[in-house]
């Protein structure tokens, strides 16, 4: 595989920054380097929330993503401020359920997914991140999804295993 | 133990304090260290150790000179506003000989600054926050993994000399997550605290711990002691890291902390357009490794380029080690700003292409 610098981004809340963290505990499973790196800044105290994740074979500089390979959003004013930023045949993958518009550019490759009305019908809104996150690792193949299964059992919540079990799983289907 | 585990630069720093056998923590909340004392006032109390929110930093350092007085492994954890308030203190324990280890995550100045990653205290830690002829030594690792390592080494040294010691991150890499792995660290021989305020315990005469001297003839006699013990530690504490320096370059580049590792990336990219170059990193500060400097003169065609997240600090000290024999040129971001590699070969490319100093 080749690494990969992704930036999630939306609002607080929406669990951002919890897959951001599976996604990185997944790759340190998988024997890559990682980190994770959270807007700690003024974006925070205006309610929304980004973090930068990057899985690679290489030693990782600097962990600011500046030029992401992959980009997830889940609000329009994530969409306005991180598209310009991704790299050519970029992948983006947004929830199509909360973001109003399309992308303008036409030299990367999106995806929009409704993950709220996945995660609604699942019996949870909440996992709409986990539904994005399995669309994310299918189409990257940056981890397999047993790998980021056992990240989760590992070190997310045990009563919402199975509720995010079934949201990655749907989201790997949807985008295939 | 031998497990890697994904960690938040602050709280692997907490952890590895643990480890350590830090006893007490004082300190008092800030961007971006909070996480670090959250995490302690956790941990601390389960170990029947003691954590104290204090009423702000000029109280958590002054806490620091009485627990170390008493004999207690202590650290303290602040960013730069704090580290401000805290160097009177500092100045203090240098002067009463007091071990203790400070941590200071730095963030963008002056003033109050942003709460964005910056590499501008590099002053105020090796040229002496505080008033009076002190130093004391300045740890600047690069990884959390390099953080969680000379925790240990740090509190150990601070023991050996008795001396205040700081460890110097910044934003980037006090929020930052990365995997680490706890590895038991030989302790260095430490000499028993026999000098601590703990009570007569039989003795004819009562431990006095202070900075006072009225007389100037006992200051200056324990200023001369000081700086014996400064030059001790200059001649064996120094440390640094030659990365890609077997070889001869073009262009060295120095560079600590954070800053480091973009650096190491540069070094590859720059590979791709056929430009050798090579990394002078020095983990101490203070003691400034001057020795990085003798291994690698020779052995670049160009000179060195000091890379920074400040306005130009250790670049003083740079000049000061090539002290004329090579060219020496800087390029830094400031204010919170973290340098772009692609922006530092810009610069390398300068240097090498254009001439520019």
């Amino acid at each position: 595989m080749t690494g990969q610098e992704i930036v999630f981004a939306g609002f607080g809340g929406q669990g951002i920054l919890s897959m951001g963290k599976f996604l990185a505990f997944a790759g340190m499973e998988a024997g890559l380097n990682v980190s994770w790196l959270p807007s700690y800044g003024p974006e925070m105290r205006g309610g929304t929330a980004n973090c930068s994740v990057i899985l690679t074979e290489n030693t990782i500089g600097s962990p600011v993503v500046t030029t992401p390979t992959t980009l997830v959003v889940m609000n329009r004013p994530s969409l306005d401020k991180f598209e310009p930023a991704l790299v050519e045949n970029g992948l983006l993958i947004l929830d199509s359920d909360l973001v109003n518009r399309s992308p303008v550019r036409q030299d990367i490759e999106p995806v929009g997914i409704p993950a709220q009305s996945i995660a609604e019908r699942l019996g949870n809104k909440k996992v709409a991140n986990m539904v994005l996150l399995g669309a994310l690792i299918k189409m990257t193949q940056v981890v397999p999804v047993e790998t980021l299964l056992h990240a989760i059992q590992r070190h997310g919540k045990q009563q919402f295993y199975e509720l995010n079990e079934s949201a990655i799983v749907h989201g790997c289907d949807f985008s295939f | 133990m031998g497990e890697k585990v994904l960690m938040k630069g602050t709280e692997a720093i907490g952890e590895a304090a643990i480890r350590a056998n830090c006893q007490c923590f004082f300190g008092y909340p800030i961007t971006p260290q909070t996480e670090l004392a959250a995490y302690l006032a956790k941990q601390m109390p389960k170990l029947n150790r003691v954590f104290v929110q204090a009423e702000s930093e000029v109280a958590a350092i002054n806490m620091i000179y009485g627990a170390a007085g008493t004999g207690a492994r202590v650290m303290t954890s602040s960013s730069s506003p704090g580290i401000s308030l805290m160097s009177e203190g500092i100045s203090y324990i240098a002067g009463a000989e007091l071990p203790c280890l400070i941590i200071n995550i730095v963030r963008g100045g002056p003033g109050l600054g942003s709460i964005q990653p910056a590499q501008s205290d590099y002053f105020q830690a090796t040229k002496g926050g505080g008033h009076g002829d002190y130093n004391m030594p300045v740890y600047a690792p690069s990884s959390i993994q390099e953080m969680v390592d000379l925790i240990q080494d740090a509190f150990d040294v601070a023991d050996l000399y008795r001396t205040p010691c700081m460890m110097m991150g910044d934003g980037m890499l006090g929020q930052m997550m990365e995997p680490v792995e706890f590895v038991l660290r030989t302790p260095r021989a430490v000499p028993e605290k026999d000098w601590a305020a703990t009570g007569l315990h039989g003795r004819a005469k009562h431990n006095v711990i202070n900075s006072l001297y009225l007389d100037p003839q006992d200051m200056e006699n324990h200023n001369i002691h000081l700086q014996e013990k400064f030059r001790r530690i200059r001649e064996n504490e120094a440390r640094y890291e030659l990365f890609e320096c077997d070889r001869d370059n073009d262009l060295m580049i120095v560079a600590y902390g954070t800053t480091a590792r973009i650096c190491k990336n540069v070094i590859r990219d720059a590979e791709r357009d056929g430009i050798r170059l090579g990394l002078v990193r020095p983990i101490t500060l203070w003691p400034f490794p001057t020795e990085a400097f003798e291994q690698t003169i020779d052995r670049t065609h160009f000179g060195y380029l000091t890379v920074e997240m400040s306005a130009g600090q250790m670049v003083e000290d740079v000049r000061l080690a090539v002290n004329g024999r090579q060219p020496v040129a800087f390029y830094g971001r400031m204010g919170g700003m973290v340098p772009h590699p692609k922006d530092i070969l810009e610069r390398v490319k300068q240097m090498i292409y254009q001439g520019v100093k």
